[in-house]
């Protein structure tokens, strides 16, 4: 017998072992996300993806389904603290949409498009940080990195090459390169490398490319998120 | 230091640590104990000893605050920060040591977390070795040894004196003891009888959470996987909290045998105590303790001459990280990583240390398991409500004639402790460290318990000389530094709350800051992954709601100011343009 829990009042079907997450992708029901790849263990760290389980808030990509449970996405409060977890990750980076050449093709302008977030109301705190451009074919902006970890999954467990690590902790927490540089021109890294294509944001990006797709044609210029999917869901390798 | 000497040392720690990978953080803190830090010409050879990459050898490092690279200064000295020790005059005296050492670059100073003294400030660590009662007087011996360049071990032993202090002894305390009676009656009445008893009793978790213990231990009893684990979480960081230091310090036979019960009961073979690095004074004397277990037949293998039954327990000290008090970022602690919070369920008792099944205790509980494994059952509901049986420890700390560790039964109310601590004019009691209740005297009939405040022992208590908004500022940083960065919410909405709460503090703020503050905080509160977070918000959530007054004072009665002065940041382009005519200025500040 198949088992169902509801989201916003939908019957969502699952198995064994699937996440809120995993049942309501499969059931074609988006619920925002950044730090989610269904390739790769959930970690539940951007928060996004908080709904109310049964009266309880949890991230739906670590949550595993329940029979009968009763998952609430899309209600005010919920779209509310996303919103406010958005303008966190804006404010923490230096996220400068008009002149990013991801504008467009960004997950996290395209989940704040879907949420409603206008602006950043929260101080910004402009960090200081560099771009590393050693690597011939790929560059790393850390401007832009909102500590998904996504490329640190996909290179340990994907590539089996740990190419990328976080270090520090609390607000300086950042992410690093394996390599005896620290700098991605000296590592491992391939263009080929899932890492290469996982980025949900501007953070990791291939050269000479940029603007081969004008801006207007790009992946979420057209249709929102919520249709379109993940971006890595569009990148070739 | 030359390279050989590196070398040399580096493969004789990681030689002691098994080459481990596990061990990795045990391997870091002994190497920065032997060389004053972790040369970074020894990662590559930490890397191939325990195939672990550089950069997640650095990023273990860069966790932990006690860590370091520089192996140039013989002294570091780290105050305690909390607001315990600030009242007691903290930061003259960490100021007053940096004018003295001016001159000589041998030493640093820096603040740190609360060092588990605050019944016994200022107090500091030098190299990891704790100091209490500091004074200007021994501020100025300090810096004169340290121009001389002086080790520590010719320093006067009674700097390095952490007193007991119990003020109030209870059923814990004044019950006598005697050593193997513990593991003597486990062995005797057998697992299942024992848990029936300890079920009886109704303990429950002393590190705040209040889990029962008996129910605790039959899920990893019933779990299935072998080599469990008893770990003893020994990592007492809740600013505050004194109490597990004494239990450590002078009731550790208690504290062995409740471990050795419990792995009698789970069917563990290994046990781990998890030292915070703050007590770093306290391993020897444990290590020691551990061996005439050892000695007595009492821990090992065949314990107490039962065939089979074979336990051991190994100490892991911690680095400087609040975080790992949490269970499932100590057992990664353990692991030799990051300490990040996981992902649950899966719970310790089904896979925790090495995805074994594992108890995660904190010190208090597995001395009264102990307890309760002699005593029985009716004997420890002597003491404490029905909900609430036993007794509690308390630190208390601040403004009382009397600090130091009180051992009461639940149930007991503000009214009495404040009285017997002999505490007056109390404008505010903070129960349960950085992340609990801050009480006005209108509640003070309430009492110490589960079911009403419940508590880790933490109690600090405020006179109304005291400005309760520098005590939400110190929780505040405390967050800040303690959180480990892994979830946005936390992360970033710690650093947010600081900034506005400096903004209050310097008089810029209007209600739309406290508003702001609200959301933020309640955000945390909501969304964060670990208990941490979800209560890094408290300081100030609780003070918005019981203590309104001490933010209203400060506030403009505009609604809306920048957080900088508009016109003073006009300055730079004045001068470039060489102009300071009154158009060049913003009046009333651009406001």
């Amino acid at each position: 017998m198949i088992r169902h829990f509801t989201i916003d009042g939908i019957k969502v079907p699952f198995q064994e072992r699937q996440t809120i997450m995993d049942a309501a992708m499969a059931a074609g029901i988006y619920i925002p996300h950044l730090c989610h790849n269904p390739e790769f263990r959930p970690q539940g760290s951007c928060r996004l993806c908080t709904v109310k389980v049964d009266g309880r808030n949890l991230a739906a990509c670590t949550t595993p389904a329940t029979d009968h449970a009763e998952v609430k996405s899309n209600t005010k409060k919920l779209m509310a603290m996303r919103r406010t977890l958005l303008q966190l990750l804006f404010v923490e980076g230096n996220h400068v949409c008009p002149a990013c050449e991801k504008s467009g093709a960004c997950q996290l302008q395209a989940v704040a498009y879907y949420c409603g977030m206008l602006a950043p109301e929260f101080t910004h705190f402009y960090p200081q940080r560099e771009v590393d451009a050693s690597h011939p074919e790929f560059a790393i902006d850390f401007n832009r990195c909102i500590l998904c970890e996504l490329c640190v999954r996909a290179s340990r467990d994907a590539d089996q090459k740990s190419v990328f690590a976080i270090s520090g902790r609390g607000i300086h927490v950042h992410l690093t390169v394996n390599s005896p540089s620290g700098k991605l021109g000296d590592s491992d890294f391939d263009k080929h490398d899932r890492a290469a294509h996982v980025c949900p944001v501007g953070a990791i990006l291939p050269k000479h490319t940029g603007y081969d797709v004008p801006i207007g044609k790009r992946l979420y210029d057209r249709k929102p998120v919520s249709m379109v999917g993940d971006v890595s869901d569009h990148e070739e390798d | 230091m030359t390279d050989d000497h590196i070398t040399e040392t580096t493969n004789r720690v990681m030689t002691q640590w098994n080459n481990d990978q596990s061990n990795l953080l045990q391997m870091l803190i002994d190497l920065q104990q032997a060389l004053n830090g972790i040369p970074e010409s020894a990662i590559n050879q930490i890397s191939a000893g325990t195939r672990r990459s550089p950069a997640d050898i650095e990023s273990v490092i860069g966790f932990y605050s006690f860590l370091h690279h520089d192996t140039h200064n013989p002294y570091r000295v780290l105050f305690s920060d909390n607001i315990t020790d600030r009242m007691l005059g903290s930061r003259a005296l960490a100021e007053h040591l940096n004018s003295r050492l001016q001159d000589i670059d041998t030493a640093t100073v820096d603040y740190t977390s609360c060092t588990g003294m605050g019944d016994q400030g200022p107090a500091a660590l030098v190299n990891g070795h704790t100091l209490t009662r500091l004074d200007k007087e021994r501020i100025d011996q300090m810096a004169a040894l340290m121009e001389t360049n002086t080790p520590l071990s010719d320093w006067p032993a009674e700097w390095f004196r952490v007193d007991e202090n119990i003020r109030r002894r209870d059923l814990l305390l004044e019950t006598d003891f005697e050593k193997g009676s513990a593991i003597k009656c486990a062995l005797e009445s057998g697992a299942e009888k024992i848990l029936e008893e300890l079920d009886a009793s109704g303990l429950r978790g002393r590190g705040g959470a209040g889990f029962k213990t008996a129910m605790k231990w039959r899920f990893c009893r019933e779990a299935t996987g072998d080599n469990r684990v008893v770990v003893c979480n020994a990592d007492e960081g809740e600013p505050g909290t004194f109490k597990d230091r004494l239990l450590l310090q002078s009731f550790a036979e208690r504290l062995i045998e409740g471990m050795t019960v419990c792995a009698k009961v789970i069917g563990a073979t290994t046990g781990f105590i998890y030292l915070r690095g703050e007590y770093l004074y306290l391993r020897d004397e444990l290590e020691s303790k551990l061996q005439r277990y050892r000695d007595a037949g009492l821990l090992s293998k065949d314990i107490h001459g039962e065939a089979g039954f074979d336990f051991d327990i190994k100490i892991h000290l911690g680095a400087g990280a609040y975080i790992c008090g949490e269970e499932s970022a100590l057992i990664e602690s353990l692991e030799g990583k990051r300490g990040i919070p996981r992902i649950r369920p899966p719970f310790p008792v089904t896979s925790g240390y090495l995805n074994r099944p594992t108890v995660v205790n904190n010190v208090e509980t597995l001395v009264a398991a102990a307890m309760i494994a002699v005593h029985g059952a009716a004997w420890f509901r002597t003491k404490g409500t029905e909900q609430s049986p036993g007794t509690k420890l308390l630190s208390i700390s601040g403004n009382c004639l009397k600090p130091g560790i009180y051992e009461y039964p639940f149930g007991t109310s503000l009214e009495v402790i404040l009285k017997d601590c002999e505490a007056t004019h109390v404008q505010a009691v903070q129960i349960a460290g950085a992340a609990g209740s801050c009480i006005p005297p209108s509640e003070f009939s309430r009492s110490i318990a589960f079911e009403d405040l419940a508590t880790g022992g933490s109690f600090m208590i405020f006179d109304r000389e005291r400005n309760l908004l520098e005590m939400v500022q110190n929780f505040t940083d405390f967050f800040v530094h303690e959180s480990c960065g892994f979830c946005t919410p936390c992360r970033v909405g710690t650093s947010l709350l600081k900034k506005r709460l400096a903004k209050v503090a310097s008089g810029r703020a209007t209600g739309v800051d406290l508003e702001k503050m609200r959301i933020i905080g309640s955000l945390t509160r909501q969304t964060s992954h670990c208990g941490l977070g979800m209560t890094a918000a408290n300081p100030i959530l609780e003070t918005l709601d019981k203590f309104p007054h001490i933010y209203e004072p400060h506030l403009l009665s505009t609604t809306f100011e920048p957080a900088f002065n508009l016109d003073a940041s006009l300055e730079e382009a004045r001068q470039i343009t060489g102009r300071d005519d009154p158009d060049a200025h913003l009046q009333g500040g651009g406001v």
